[in-house]
C-alpha cells in the first residue's frame, strides 16, 4: 500500500474580484480519514468544496484526488468524489427514488445496478418508506438525509459534505452523525465536511482545519488544537479592582500567562487545579477579597477562540438573533 | 450411526446460519459492487430530457395556459374577425371571384387555414422562448449544480435542454392543428384539408423540428449564464414579439410596409411558415399563383435556411456550453 494520501492540495484559491475568497489553503487528506473544515460564515469552505468538485475553477493552486489532477482530468475526479452540497439540489417535482437513479443515469450507472442500490442507500438513510412519495412532501431533515443518500450512489472515494447538519434539529442531527460514523466506520470511507459546529467538528473529524478570511489558522487532531491553546483557563474575580497582582499570579508554579480585564484574573495554568488553591491564597494574603472563580478546561470552542480572535458562538447566536428577528417581522406582517 | 445423521445436520444447519448471518451482516457493510460506468459522451442525454418531459406531463395546468393563446387567436382572429370576408362582402363580388381574392392573398382558401398554418409556428415560437426558463430554475434551484458535479457532458446537459423544448413544442403543435380542424368545422369556417397527407404532414414537422431546434437552443444559449429570471423574462419578450410580428404568420407579407417586408425575409420563422403552407396548405400550387400569391421562397429553400439556422445555433450552444457552464 502506498502512503501516498488520497487528497492533496496546495495553495488553492480563488479570487471573487477583489475579494480572497479562498487564500492559499494546503492540506492533505489519508485515505479512511475524516477531514474538517471549520470555520464561520463567510470562511471559504464551500468555495473549497466547489473548487475540489470541478464547480468552480481555482484562480491559483493545485489540487489532486486520488492521483487525478483537477484541471487536467475533471470528468476522473467528478467519477471518484460523491458531493452533498449545502443547499438541497433535489428535484421537488420527483419522488426520492427517481431522484437518486437520475443522479445514477448522470454518472452512467446502468439502471440495472443503480435502482436496487437506489434502496439500500434509502434504507440506510431511512427513507425506505418515503422513497416513492414526490421531494416536495419532505421535511428538511429528510431532504438532508435524500441529499446525503444521492451523494453515496457513485460509490465514492471520498464524499464532501457542506455543512450536513445545517438547520436540522436534535434528533435529525444525532441521526446525521450516526449516518456519518457509520460510513467512516463501517464502509472505511474517507470524508470531507464542514461545519460550524464546534462539537460536530470535535465528535466527527479525525483532523480538523480551523479557516478564517479563506485561510487555514491551524491544523490538527481535535486534542492537538486544544492542547495548542496552552491548558486549563482560570477566571479570578476580586472585590478590589486595584491593586494590580498580576505579576505576584505570574511567580505561582504552572501558570502560564496572566491578564487583568478590570475585576477579572485570566489566568492560564497547566494544572488548573493545583493553581487555584495557590492564587486564592495569594490574593487572601494581599488582604484582598474573591468574589467568583471558575475553571476551564480547553475545549474547541477556546482553540477556535484563540485562533480567529472571536467566538463562533457569538456569531452563531447573533445569526440566530438575526434570524429570529426577521421570523418575528414576517409574522408581524400578516 | 442413523441417529447421528440427523444431529450433524443440525450443527451444520446452526453452522450455516451463523455464517449466513455473518455473510449477510457484511453485505450490509459493503455496498454492492461497483457497475461499470457507461462514459459515452451523451451518456445521461436522455436522463436529462426524460426529467423535463415527464415534469410537463404530470402537470397538464401547463400544457392547457400554453394553449389558450393560439386557440384565442384562431378564435378572435380566424373565424370572429376573418379578414377573408372582406372579400365576399364586397358589393358585386360572387363567390368564385371571392375564393379567387382569398386563394391570391392567402394561398388557400380562407384566414383562417393561413391563420392555423401561423399558430403552428406560434406556439413552437413560445415553447422554445421558455425552454430557457427552465435552465434559470435549475440553476436556482442547484440541480445544476447537482448535473455539473456529476461526470455528464455539458453538451448532454444543454441538448437535453434542447430536446425536451423540441418535443413538447411540436406535441403541442400537433395538438394545435387538431383544435384548427376542429374549430374551423364547427365554427363554419373550413380548415382547408384537401392538401393534408402523410408527406405533407410529416414535412411541415420535420420543419416545425428544424425551427424549434434552432430557437431553443437560442434561448437555451442565452439562459445558460444567468440564475435570474426576470432578465430572462425580459430576453424573451424581447424576442419573442418581434420574431412573430416580423414574420409572415399573422398577415400576409404583401400587405405589410416595404421595411417590414425585408425584416421578414431575414426571420427564420417566416421560412418555417412558408413551408409549412406549402406543404399543408398548397400556397405553391400553380393555382394559387396564378391567383396572385407569392411564396417567400421555393420549398427547398426553406428547409435549406431552416436546416442551416438549427445547425449553426445548435452547434453554437454546444461549444458554448463548455465555455458557459462551468465559472
Ligand atoms: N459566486 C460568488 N461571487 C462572489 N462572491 C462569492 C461567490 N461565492 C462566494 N463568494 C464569497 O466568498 C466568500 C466565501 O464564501 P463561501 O460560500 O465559501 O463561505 P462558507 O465558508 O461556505 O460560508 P457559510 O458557512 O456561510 O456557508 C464569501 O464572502 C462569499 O460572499
Ligand atoms: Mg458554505
Amino acid at each position: 500500500m502506498s502512503q501516498r494520501p488520497l487528497v492533496r492540495v496546495e495553495g488553492l484559491s480563488k479570487n471573487f474580484g477583489a475579494l480572497k475568497a479562498v487564500d492559499g489553503v494546503s492540506f492533505e487528506i489519508k485515505e479512511g480519514e475524516v477531514f474538517g473544515f471549520l470555520g464561520p460564515n463567510g470562511a471559504g469552505k464551500t468555495t473549497t468544496i466547489s473548487m475540489l468538485t470541478t464547480l468552480l475553477k481555482p484562480s491559483g493552486g493545485q489540487a489532486e484526488i486520488a492521483g487525478l489532477d483537477i484541471h487536467r482530468h475533471p470528468n476522473e475526479v467528478r467519477r471518484v468524489v460523491g458531493v452533498v452540497p449545502q443547499e438541497y439540489t433535489a428535484d421537488e417535482d420527483l419522488t426520492g427514488l427517481q431522484n437518486i437513479v437520475l443522479c445514477a443515469d448522470l454518472y452512467g450507472i446502468p439502471r440495472s445496478n443503480s435502482k436496487p442500490h437506489a434502496m439500500e442507500l434509502l434504507k440506510l438513510v431511512e427513507l425506505q418508506d418515503a422513497a416513492n412519495r414526490k421531494v416536495s412532501t419532505y421535511s428538511g431533515g429528510m431532504r438532508r438525509r435524500l441529499e446525503l443518500a444521492s451523494g453515496l450512489i457513485n460509490y465514492p472515494k471520498l464524499l464532501f459534505l457542506d455543512e450536513p447538519t445545517l438547520g436540522l434539529d436534535v434528533q435529525t442531527r444525532t441521526a446525521v452523525w450516526s449516518y456519518i460514523k457509520m460510513l467512516k466506520e463501517e464502509y472505511k470511507m474517507t470524508l470531507f465536511l464542514t461545519t460550524h459546529y464546534l462539537e460536530e467538528a470535535d465528535s466527527l473529524c479525525d483532523r480538523i482545519a480551523i479557516v478564517d478570511h479563506g485561510r487555514i489558522v491551524k491544523i490538527g487532531s481535535p486534542d492537538e488544537l486544544k492542547a495548542s491553546i496552552g491548558g486549563d483557563v482560570l477566571v479570578v474575580g476580586v472585590a478590589e479592582a486595584e491593586p494590580d497582582i498580576s505579576e505576584d499570579i505570574k511567580k505561582i508554579p504552572l501558570v502560564r500567562e496572566v491578564k487583568k480585564n478590570g475585576h477579572e484574573y485570566r489566568i492560564k495554568s497547566e494544572a488548573g487545579e493545583e493553581s487555584s488553591i495557590k492564587v486564592i491564597d495569594l490574593i487572601r494574603s494581599k488582604g484582598l477579597h474573591v468574589t467568583k472563580i471558575s475553571l476551564t478546561k480547553p475545549t474547541l470552542d477556546e482553540a477556535y477562540l484563540e485562533f480567529t480572535g472571536r467566538s463562533i458562538r457569538e456569531e452563531e447566536s447573533n445569526k440566530m438573533d438575526a434570524f429570529k428577528q426577521r421570523v418575528t417581522m414576517m409574522r408581524a406582517r400578516r | 450411526m442413523a441417529e447421528d445423521v440427523p444431529a450433524r445436520s443440525t450443527v451444520t444447519t446452526q453452522e450455516q446460519a451463523i455464517e449466513e448471518e455473518q455473510k449477510e451482516r457484511e453485505m450490509e457493510r459493503s455496498f454492492r459492487a461497483a457497475p461499470t460506468l457507461n462514459k459515452s459522451p451523451l451518456h445521461g442525454l436522455w436522463a436529462l430530457t426524460n426529467r423535463d418531459l415527464v415534469k410537463w406531463y404530470k402537470n397538464p395546468i401547463q400544457l392547457i395556459i400554453s394553449l389558450v393563446q393560439p386557440v384565442v387567436w384562431l378564435g378572435l382572429f380566424g373565424l370572429a374577425f376573418n379578414i377573408g370576408k372582406i372579400f365576399t362582402s364586397l358589393p358585386g363580388v360572387t363567390p368564385a371571384e371571392a375564393s379567387v381574392l382569398n386563394l391570391g392573398t392567402f394561398g388557400t382558401s380562407s384566414y383562417f387555414s393561413y391563420l392555423a398554418a401561423g399558430m403552428l409556428a406560434f406556439i413552437i415560437l413560445f415553447t422554445a422562448a421558455f425552454s430557457g426558463m427552465s435552465v434559470v430554475w435549475d440553476r436556482r434551484f442547484g440541480f445544476m449544480n447537482k448535473a455539473l458535479s456529476t461526470p455528464v457532458g455539458r453538451g448532454a446537459i444543454v441538448v437535453a435542454k434542447i430536446s425536451q423544448s423540441t418535443v413538447r413544442s411540436l406535441i403541442q403543435a400537433a395538438i394545435v392543428l387538431v383544435i384548427a380542424v376542429v374549430l374551423g368545422s364547427v365554427g363554419g369556417v373550413q380548415m382547408d384539408t384537401s392538401y393534408f397527407s402523410v408527406l405533407t404532414i410529416g414535412g411541415s414537422f420535420v420543419l416545425l423540428f428544424l425551427m424549434s431546434f434552432g430557437l431553443s437552443s437560442l434561448f437555451v444559449m442565452l439562459a445558460l449564464r444567468s440564475s435570474d429570471w426576470q432578465t430572462q423574462m425580459a430576453i424573451i419578450n424581447l424576442l419573442n414579439l418581434p420574431l412573430l410580428f416580423a414574420s409572415n404568420a399573422m398577415l400576409p407579407v404583401a400587405m405589410m410596409p416595404s421595411w417590414l417586408q425585408s425584416v421578414v425575409k431575414y426571420n427564420p420563422v417566416s421560412y418555417a411558415v412558408d413551408g409549412v403552407r406549402q406543404m399543408l396548405l398548397g400556397s405553391g400550387s400553380a393555382s394559387a399563383a396564378a391567383a396572385g400569391y407569392h411564396v417567400l421562397a421555393p420549398l427547398w429553400v426553406d428547409f435549406s435556411v431552416l436546416a442551416g439556422f438549427a445547425a449553426v445555433l445548435s452547434a453554437l450552444g454546444i461549444v458554448l456550453s463548455w465555455r458557459l457552464l462551468s465559472n
